[in-house]
């Protein structure tokens, strides 16, 4: 997907100035509330006319106010998914997810209903009404509906907002199916670093009604750190956990981690934040940390008043996050060895 | 208390007749009127939803006596369809007519209520899945309004059933062609020795009206457990 956006709008004291050409099929808009992420969405989908500029996607142009352009949302093929998972209350599961491919020309229909409803599992749920379905079932419904609308690009406007912790991680990777099993590229809107890193590769970065960076999603988690709480959240891929003296040993890599929290899961997801690994220069004589990695420093990089470092750990990377003093009284260099601890405690395995 | 009579039955009927007339003459025209109200951005908005709401507040006598205005013979509608053949005054259809006017705000108002607690983003969320405004208003405005449609109209037919001022003057009160239950009422309590009459027909009056509200109030309640 190829988009370019040179257009204003103003509401009131409010003014969106967007000066966005990006290429790629997972494209995240990140921002915190007011920085005109939703107003470029809807000025994308054509819900909002701009005050003037341009939009062209794929070659087309879908607004021009030189040319005297405007195409209507129907025109364009730009599906939503919204916050709030914006279900028919009227209709039931299986006409909602039909209510776009009904609509759609025959020529786009490529996406076959029986495939999305099968990879959504939807299948016990479409002649159900909608309105007693949990949170996420409802946004997987949606998402199908996006879906089988066969648009040319899908914008998701936060819509793992509304659902608690455990719902957003299990809807990821139906979200993720839009890119990866139907092939459609999207917009992912979300004010949280995690999500992006998870759901795309490039990031356009929306402050107070203007884009100030364009980068990759890993590059923004990155730069982010030193502001950011909670620092930078490490996402470590695991496998099948085995006990292990009241523990859980879960393989990692050509490793293997303890953690105190258990999953029956073939793989799992688990979350370290980089303010949770300690460094020492040698190996501690003792520690009560259950995890105590040899590690290279691959790279530093600064974040704020923070200092990254970026670590390799038999075939794996962390990110932990040190003060420059740190820095210095460890010798800490690219190349150099490091010890890396981590509480079997600090680990917080993803719902999935 | 007495029987009624065969023109009280008369009165019942045209009454009947009239309500049902009213309300579905103006189904259509007040679905539009509220939807235009809630969603539409024009000039003179405000001029329209003052002009909707102009009954409820003016005499209906008033509105009856623009309506003889109107649609007189020498009126500026009433004339063209005069040449045309058509007459309305000291007609049943006038008497639907004014009880249309008479009515058409309170269903208005309810549908109006109705579509502003209908979620702005169902209607984008429409759009962006291929619905034209128009196939938008069909499949997604106009179901999330029939609990509106139903309530405004079951308000309107009531009202309609007790309309008086308006239709005594545009329809005049002539029994078995427009004489509606009101009408019959006000000729019996007008003349000495109907009182027992005229009770009989207010308690119809009464039992008809306590039917609709009844219905209005459980069609609410199960629009209300609904949304």
């Amino acid at each position: 997907m190829n988009l370019t956006m040179t257009t204003t709008k103003s509401f009131g004291a409010f003014n969106l100035s967007a000066d966005v050409t990006v290429t790629g099929d997972r494209i995240g808009i990140f921002g915190t509330s007011g920085s005109g992420k939703s107003t470029l969405v809807k000025l994308l989908a054509g819900l909002l006319e701009p005050d003037k500029g341009e939009i062209v996607l794929d070659g087309d142009y879908l607004f021009s106010s030189t040319r005297r352009i405007n195409l209507r949302p129907e025109q364009r093929r730009i599906a939503m998914v919204f916050q709030q998972h914006c279900l028919f209350p009227h209709l039931n599961v299986k006409n909602n997810l039909l209510y776009g491919f009904r609509r759609c020309p025959a020529q786009y229909r490529t996406i076959n209903f029986d495939t999305l409803v099968s990879v959504l599992k939807l299948a016990g749920l479409l002649g159900r009404g909608v309105t007693n379905l949990s949170g996420g079932e409802k946004q997987r419904i949606a998402l199908g509906r996006a879906i089988l609308a066969n648009p040319r690009l899908l914008l998701m406007d936060e819509p793992l907002s509304a659902l608690d912790d455990a719902l957003r991680f299990q809807i990821i990777p139906y979200l993720r199916s839009v890119s990866e099993q139907f092939g459609i590229p999207y917009l992912f809107i979300s004010h949280s670093l995690v999500e992006m890193r998870l759901m795309t590769d490039t990031t356009l970065v929306f402050e107070r009604g203007a884009m100030v960076e364009q980068t990759s999603s890993e590059q923004l988690a990155r730069s982010r750190m030193g502001q950011s709480p909670v620092g930078y959240i490490n996402l470590l891929p695991l496998g099948r956990p085995a006990p292990a003296a009241g523990l859980f040993a879960y393989p990692w890599g050509a490793s293997q981690l303890l953690l105190s929290v258990g999953s029956d899961r073939e793989e799992s997801m688990a979350e370290l934040s980089s303010k949770d690994i300690i460094l020492f220069k040698q190996h501690p004589e003792a520690i009560s940390a259950r995890n105590l990695m040899r590690c290279n420093v691959r790279s530093l990089f600064s974040s704020g008043r923070k200092i990254g470092v970026e670590l390799e750990c038999a075939g794996n990377t962390l990110i932990a996050e040190v003060v420059q003093d740190a820095v210095n009284e460890l010798g800490i260099t690219p190349g150099s060895t490091i010890y890396a601890a981590v509480k079997a405690s600090a680990f917080r395995m993803l719902p999935g | 208390m007495s029987t009624l009579s065969p023109s009280d039955y008369d009165a019942i009927r045209l009454s009947l007749q009239v309500a049902v007339a009213a309300t579905l003459l103006s189904l259509p025209f007040g679905f539009v009127v509220a939807y235009l109200i809630t969603f539409g951005r024009f000039r003179g908005k405000v001029f329209i939803e003052v002009l909707v709401n102009l009954p409820l507040t003016l005499p209906p006598v008033v509105v009856g006596y623009f309506l003889l205005l109107l649609l007189g013979k020498h009126g500026w509608l009433g004339a063209l369809l005069n040449h045309a053949g058509i007459r309305l005054i000291f007609t049943l259809k006038a008497a639907v007519i004014a009880s249309a006017f008479v009515g058409f705000p309170l269903l208005v108002r309810s549908l109006r209520v109705n579509m502003e607690g209908i979620d702005p983003e169902l209607i984008s969320a429409s759009r962006t899945l291929g619905a034209r405004w128009y196939d938008t208003l069909v499949t997604v405005i106009l179901p999330l309004s029939l609990p509106g449609l139903f309530a405004g109209s079951s308000l309107m037919f009531a009202r309609s059933l007790g309309e008086f001022g308006a239709t005594i003057i545009v329809a005049g009160n002539i029994p078995g062609v427009t004489q509606t239950m009101p009408l019959a009422i006000y000729e019996y309590a007008s003349s000495p020795g109907s009182e027992d009459m005229a009770l009989s027909l207010c308690l119809v009056s009464v039992g008809i009206s306590m039917v609709v509200l009844l219905l209005h109030e459980m069609l609410a309640k199960k629009s209300a457990q609904k949304g």
